[in-house]
């Protein structure tokens, strides 16, 4: 049997369900379907929405401060009805909204876009549908997570509106700073707002985070051991223990903050005059805020690039037809990054009075994280190698997260060593690399991720010819803006100035800035391209076929539009790795994981080969299961779990989608 | 695992983590405390970190440079003399004896607690009645001590002691009674900011935890997990209530002997 027989096999068994699924059916209501939904896929769905929301406001401060850093004469006076006084009447940028526009955009970019928005969408949904599961463990807490997160949002949104302006001290509010309200308009009522949004940010995170893990260790199909687990699963579920144990540390740090701002206590503060008035806190650090914020601030960076990777490594595997390459190795380095992530927070402060051995001890540790780094790039290189390669956009976006992950982090490289950072540390040159490697490249996977799964997502194809368009303004735009500004660095460009007229020095790169606003503003508008295409193909656009792609993974076994609990009837077992891509002697060179090796004699490799006697067909159903399975497999009278959550009975549910829509 | 009997045949060839299982012997729901668990672990262990460190930044005492021991704002206290006073017995130096006693009674709540699991292992819903509610008088009674410990700490001695103050410009000097998040009469004010933060917010753990166990008590009462046929809700609260009394112990360490 081939692996197009399964398939067919597989539309046969949905009609004989549909009768019986009438039964189970439950009719949501426009609110348990769209607003409070437990289903993983409308969740994510929320958190893709709200991800591209907050990104277009995101993308929107950063186009206005660098409209200031390129043109430092330019009459601003048109954005006075949106931005108001904002806009002095000299029709400049007033200085302390300049400050509150960097630190937003990075708060944004960093937490609502790329570990909401990609995390929150692509665990989310991806999750269940590549494990096999009928949901996540608990969609109520999933719930939870994205109304936490929603809260969280509509808080950091609302301090855009402020009189006072939104939290000013830098995205990583190092007190003083963030500490003292009288320190700067945006310390008032802007930086509380900003606190409260970010521990409820939290909590989101640690709901959705705790979720993934169990569901990822409790859920996981027959056969579906961690050793043939998607890549993408693999990051997904790194990334999400990553976040359990760091997010809490910045949740004591807020805290300890909050008490410093409303309660008068000392932890961050000792010994500060403002205005020639001594202030009565003694006996805190400003360093300690630091390191406990960097201890989440670092591990957060590895936060927003693995799902990234693991998206791409799915993407570039599926559309270079090909395995992909070191498939353990690729587990491994993910790993070591996890681990690793978690000791190199200090290199964030070489500058702050670290004692230089214990910055050699970063620098060490940090330049390790180049050796898994660089085995994930050479994977990916290796995939594409003598590839049969399909230049779908999403294979695009893929091999430009490649390079920006391999460009930007070169740099980093540089940057990791303590005595170089003195120099660069706090220029342009930090602002590019982490640009490229952590902002340009998991946007890139986040965009890749879009492309690939849309079909998936609203069962409609994105337009092409647009994905392609989008590509290469966008990939051409970033280097644009992102390779000028490293030598403005290394120039000595510090950044988060206002202004650079001040200084003589920097006349002779102001064509550079210029150079860089123009490429920045122009990239930013080539995303309404994918904006367009994106709303457009979602009601409009081509109807996507059950797997657009030929891909291996289990999501796309499942019906078109798949229901609340995803799979019609039984939950497809899981009988071989997902990269089966090309393999030899098959006749179609993908053989999708739930294709029993009994029905693939001719691709076997030896060792499989004897793995088939283990493994029966069900003759009425024309379901293979494994032999040991039948026998020891825990059976619905055996489990007494808790009613209420879609993951947990998923072997006592029978239904799925909407039969209508099959 | 209590609620599934599953039953892994030792002679399969595949192994427990293939899939279609729970690799851990565990629901997810007591997944989900224990890695919850893991996470405030993260939470409580930047507070001690943080008390490491403001702590190491101060001056110790030292008997050859200071004299006899006084409350003074120069140097960390010694926390023997801060926490020596227990309640009706007034004027007698008994130091670490009620944090002691409050310690005990907490470790006791745990052991009550493990008990009543036990119990719902039997699945004998008098013995989890009758343990949840001794876990429940236990947490209350810790609280209960832990508001007079604060009361006591907050209040200060009869004398209070003199420090210094920068004042429009001045050093003035001034008596102070007790502490609060701003001054501190047994020492540094950061003492008492850590003193209030970490405590209190422990103390808000334990109080969670007793909210649980009432949750708990007042569904086992109702026979609600008797309807259901296990007691696993008493385990995953017993899991947090294990998890509070552990951070108590490291708390406990970090500020009343080391």
């Amino acid at each position: 049997m081939s692996a197009v027989d399964i398939h067919s096999t597989h539309g046969v068994g949905h009609d004989a369900h549909l009768d019986h699924d009438h039964e189970h059916e439950h009719h949501d209501n426009f609110i348990t379907k769209y607003i409070f939904s437990t289903d993983h896929k409308m969740i994510a769905k929320q958190y893709l929405i709200s991800g591209i929301f907050w990104a277009i406001i995101g993308i929107g401060l950063s186009s206005i401060f660098r409209l200031q850093l390129g043109f430092q004469d330019i009459k601003l006076t048109w954005l006075k009805p949106i931005l108001g006084e904002w806009i002095l009447d000299s029709g400049k940028i007033d200085p302390n909204f300049y400050l509150a526009l960097v630190t937003m955009h990075g708060t944004i970019m960093v937490f609502f876009v790329l570990t909401a928005g990609l995390s929150g969408t692509f665990s989310n949904f991806l999750i269940p549908l590549q494990i096999g599961a009928r949901d996540m463990a608990s969609g109520f807490m999933n719930m939870l997570s994205y109304w936490f997160f929603f809260v969280a949002s509509v808080i950091m949104f609302v301090s855009l509106f402020l009189e006072t302006g939104p939290a000013s001290g830098g995205w990583v509010i190092y007190p003083p700073l963030s500490a003292l309200p009288q320190a700067m308009p945006g310390s008032g009522m802007g930086m509380n707002l900003w606190l409260i949004s970010m521990a409820l940010f939290i909590v989101s995170q640690l709901l959705g985070g705790i979720n993934y893990i169990t569901t990822v260790i409790n859920l996981r199909t027959r056969g579906m051991s961690f050793s043939r687990l998607p890549l993408t699963i693999w990051a997904f579920f790194l990334t999400a223990i990553i976040g359990l144990l760091s997010f809490p540390v910045l949740m004591s740090a807020a805290l300890l903050l909050i008490f410093d701002r409303w309660f008068g206590t000392s932890f961050y503060l000792s010994e500060i005059y403002i205005g020639g008035e001594a202030l009565p806190n003694v006996g805190g650090s400003p360093i300690l805020f630091q390191h406990l914020f960097w201890f989440l601030g670092h591990p957060e960076v590895y936060i927003v690039l693995l799902p990234a990777l693991g998206i791409t490594s799915e993407i570039i595997a599926t559309n270079a037809r090909k395995p992909i390459f070191g498939y353990r190795a690729m587990i491994g380095s993910m790993m070591a990054i996890t681990v690793l992530s978690f000791v190199v927070w200090a290199h964030h402060m070489f500058v702050s009075g670290l004692n230089p051995f214990l910055g050699s001890i970063f620098m060490f540790l940090t330049l390790i994280i180049a050796v898994p780094s660089a085995v994930k790039a050479f994977n990916y290189i290796t995939t594409l190698w003598k590839g049969n390669i399909v230049f779908t956009p999403a294979m695009l976006f893929s091999i430009g997260l490649v390079s920006f992950f391999i460009s930007g982090g070169l740099t980093g490289i540089a940057l990791g060593n303590s005595a170089i950072d003195i120099q660069l540390h706090d220029t342009y040159f930090v602002v590019a690399h982490f640009h490229l490697v952590m902002g340009a490249a998991s946007a890139f996977g986040l965009l890749a991720g879009v492309y690939h799964w849309f079909p998936k997502f609203f069962g409609r194809m994105l337009d092409e010819k647009l994905g392609y368009i989008h590509f290469w303004f966008t990939f051409v735009g970033i280097y644009l803006v992102f390779f000028p500004m490293h030598y403005i660095g290394i120039a000595g460009f510090p950044r988060r100035y206002y202004s650079f007229t001040g200084f003589q020095v920097f006349n002779k790169y102001m064509d550079l800035n210029h150079f860089i606003s123009a490429a920045a503003i122009l990239t930013g508008i080539a995303q309404f391209i994918f904006l367009f295409n994106f709303f457009y193909s979602m009601f409009k656009g081509r109807r996507a076929p059950q797997n657009p792609w030929r891909s291996n993974t289990l999501e796309w076994t499942a019906p078109i539009h798949p229901g609340h609990g995803n799979w019609v009837g039984e939950i497809p077992s899981v009988y071989r790795w997902p990269y089966d891509y090309s393999k030899p002697g098959a006749s179609e060179d993908f053989i999708p994981q739930n294709v029993p090796l009994s029905a693939t004699p001719e691709s076997n490799l030896p060792h499989e080969q004897g793995l088939i006697g283990d493994e029966i067909e069900d003759m009425e159903t024309g379901v293979v299961f494994d032999k040991k399975e039948e026998i020891n497999a825990p059976t619905v009278k055996d489990h007494k779990l808790p009613k209420g959550s879609a993951g947990a009975d998923q072997n006592i549910r029978n239904i799925g989608g909407d039969p209508e829509k099959l | 695992m209590s609620t599934t009997t599953t039953v892994i045949d030792k002679r399969r060839k595949g192994s427990i983590w293939d899939g279609g299982n729970e690799p851990l012997k565990a629901s997810y729901g007591k997944l989900m405390m224990w890695f919850f668990l893991l996470s405030d672990a993260f939470t409580f262990s930047a507070l001690l970190v943080t008390y490491g460190m403001i702590r190491f930044s101060h001056q110790a005492y030292d008997p050859e440079i200071h004299g006899t021991f006084k409350f003074s704002q120069d140097y960390w206290p010694i926390p023997e003399k801060v926490f020596e006073a227990v309640p009706f017995l007034h004027g007698y130096e008994l130091p670490l004896v009620f944090v002691g006693i409050m310690t005990f009674i907490l470790i006791m709540s745990s052991v009550t607690m493990v008990l009543a699991v036990e119990a719902g292992h039997r699945n004998d819903r008098n013995d989890v009645e009758k343990w949840m509610l001794w876990t429940i008088i236990g947490g209350f009674a810790f609280l209960g001590s832990q508001a007079w410990e604060w009361t006591h700490f907050i209040v200060g001695t009869e004398e209070g002691s003199v420090a210094r103050f920068m004042e429009n410009g001045k050093w003035v000097e001034k008596t102070i009674f007790g502490a609060n998040l701003v001054v501190n009469q047994y020492g540094p004010p950061a003492f008492a900011d850590l003193f209030f933060f970490i405590t209190g917010f422990h103390g808000t753990h334990v109080f969670s935890g007793v909210l649980l166990n009432i949750l708990i008590f007042y569904n086992t009462a109702t026979g609600v997990y008797e309807r259901r046929g296990h007691y696993e809700m008493v385990e995953k609260v017993g899991l947090y209530w294990h998890f509070v009394d552990l951070v108590w112990v490291f708390v406990f360490t970090f500020f009343y002997l080391i």
